[in-house]
């Protein structure tokens, strides 16, 4: 039985296989009944809007269903009943879950306790593979991932999405580039396991100082649910902002990614601008959902 | 004439038990915390705090009498105390002698210091760490403890 919990957990090889078989699905290349009998049960503690609907779209492309878990508030769960109860009742009504839980770890738990496999939706400020995947797949339709320069912007310390991106870039090679508000930085366990793979990184005080010098720059929300306190959320929101102007002086094929919802990080001026890939990026989903339901599924 | 207090002896030697040694100053508290062991548990206990070692500048010892202790808990003993030599006494002769192995997954010892990990939750689960070179990581949420292990000891 295959879960998917952490890019971390899915070699190289699995990732270039479910990158190849994501490019040939968005080419139409697919059986549309692969997946026919085959029930997905979606189970969002958290809010999701992209992620829950690209996976409910990528079941139904490939001829599955899809079971949800509603409403927490219509759910055993208001009754106290633990993540593991809940895991262990919905194993047996599908064929595969998918998680979102605000707990991290939470995933982790969820594949000890279930008899079928499970997908990493978000586990609070863990992981997110899928994200990642995708956003994988994104960069690699403009360019090969190998080498590249790739500037983070934002919140590096709770993203999640930031988070499995650079472990998952730190396989090819790359440059990362951060620039964050005070506080935010990416944590330090993370710093060490990239500069462990030979990851170089290179803290930025400022866009403009290394802008001109990336392939592709991946923006991230600050995000209110993940402080502690509001006073700390307040003192770093609305810090910075992508114009039309930062993006004067930009390379030919650099890239400008968001794993969206975006709030004010990006001007939507901007999204006109060839460079923008925020909104493929979250079409993107679809194909490479797609590809991970056939591989836990199959 | 006065005579000299004795030198050396500072706790008695113990019948049948076991003799915890070379605990690095001043941890010997956590070793008793670490192995479950306190003053409502019905053990007779002596500890040795910052005894001086030729070895180890500064060590603990600690004595506690009709319990041998198991491999798995002497193991235990190696997050704070990786230096710890375990005698199993019988009979106040040293019948076995054990070494401390640092174990490659710790489970149910320490607790995750993040608090939005699920080992946290009302859950059936135990926290689980894996033993790296850095230090001790949760196996739900990847945190990473890499100093002041006895304080999160559960």
């Amino acid at each position: 039985m295959r879960h998917i919990i952490s890019i971390n957990e899915v070699s190289t090889g699995e990732i270039d296989d479910i990158l190849d078989r994501a490019s040939a699905i968005e080419e139409g290349d697919f059986d549309p009944d692969a997946l026919k009998g085959k029930i997905l049960a979606n189970l969002f503690f958290e809010p999701s809007t992209r992620t829950q609907m690209s996976f409910v779209s990528a079941m139904l492309r490939l001829g599955g269903k899809v079971i949800n878990l509603g409403s927490i508030e219509a759910s055993s769960i208001v009754k106290g009943e633990t993540l593991a109860d809940t895991i262990r009742v919905v194993s047996g009504y599908a064929d595969s879950i998918v998680l979102r839980h605000p707990k991290e770890g939470a995933a982790r738990l969820a594949s000890e306790f279930s008899d079928v496999p499970v997908i990493n939706a978000g586990d609070g400020a863990g992981q997110h593979p899928s994200q990642t995947l995708l956003d994988l797949f994104t960069i690699r339709q403009s360019m090969p991932l190998d080498g590249i320069n790739v500037g983070f912007l934002g919140d590096l310390r709770y993203g999640r999405t930031a988070h499995s991106l650079a472990s998952a870039l730190s396989r090819y090679g790359v440059t990362i580039h951060t620039i964050t508000p005070p506080g935010l930085e990416l944590p330090p366990s993370l710093t060490h396991d990239l500069l462990d793979t030979g990851t170089k990184i290179v803290v930025h005080e400022h866009l403009e100082d290394i802008i001109a010098d990336l392939d592709v720059l991946y923006v991230t929300r600050i995000q209110r649910e993940r402080f502690p306190d509001p006073g700390a959320y307040a003192s770093v929101a609305h810090g910075y902002r992508v114009t039309p102007e930062t993006l004067a002086d930009v390379s030919e094929r650099f890239i400008l990614m968001h794993p969206l919802p975006r709030v004010d990080e990006i001007d939507p001026a901007v999204d006109t601008m060839p460079c923008a890939q925020y909104f493929k990026q979250a079409r993107n989903g679809v194909p490479v959902r797609m590809a991970m339901l056939q591989k836990v599924l199959l | 004439m006065k005579r000299k207090p004795e030198e050396g002896l500072l706790i008695s030697p113990i019948r049948n038990g076991t003799v915890i040694d070379h605990i690095d100053g001043g941890e010997g508290l956590s070793v008793l915390r670490i192995l479950g062991i306190t003053g409502r548990t019905t053990e007779s206990l002596s500890v040795a705090t910052n005894v001086e070692s030729r070895q180890m500048g500064k060590k603990d010892i600690v004595k506690i009498e009709n319990r041998e202790l198991l491999k798995k808990e002497v193991d235990r003993i190696s997050l704070i105390a990786p230096k710890a030599s375990i005698n199993i006494i019988r009979e106040f002769q040293v019948r076995e002698k054990i070494g401390v192995e640092i174990p490659s997954e710790v489970i149910g010892v320490i607790r995750c210091p993040n608090p939005g990990c699920i080992s946290n939750a009302n859950e059936p689960i135990q926290s689980s760490f894996a033993c790296q070179k850095r230090g001790y990581r949760c196996r739900y949420c990847d945190t990473l403890i890499t100093r002041d292990i006895a304080s999160y000891i559960i």
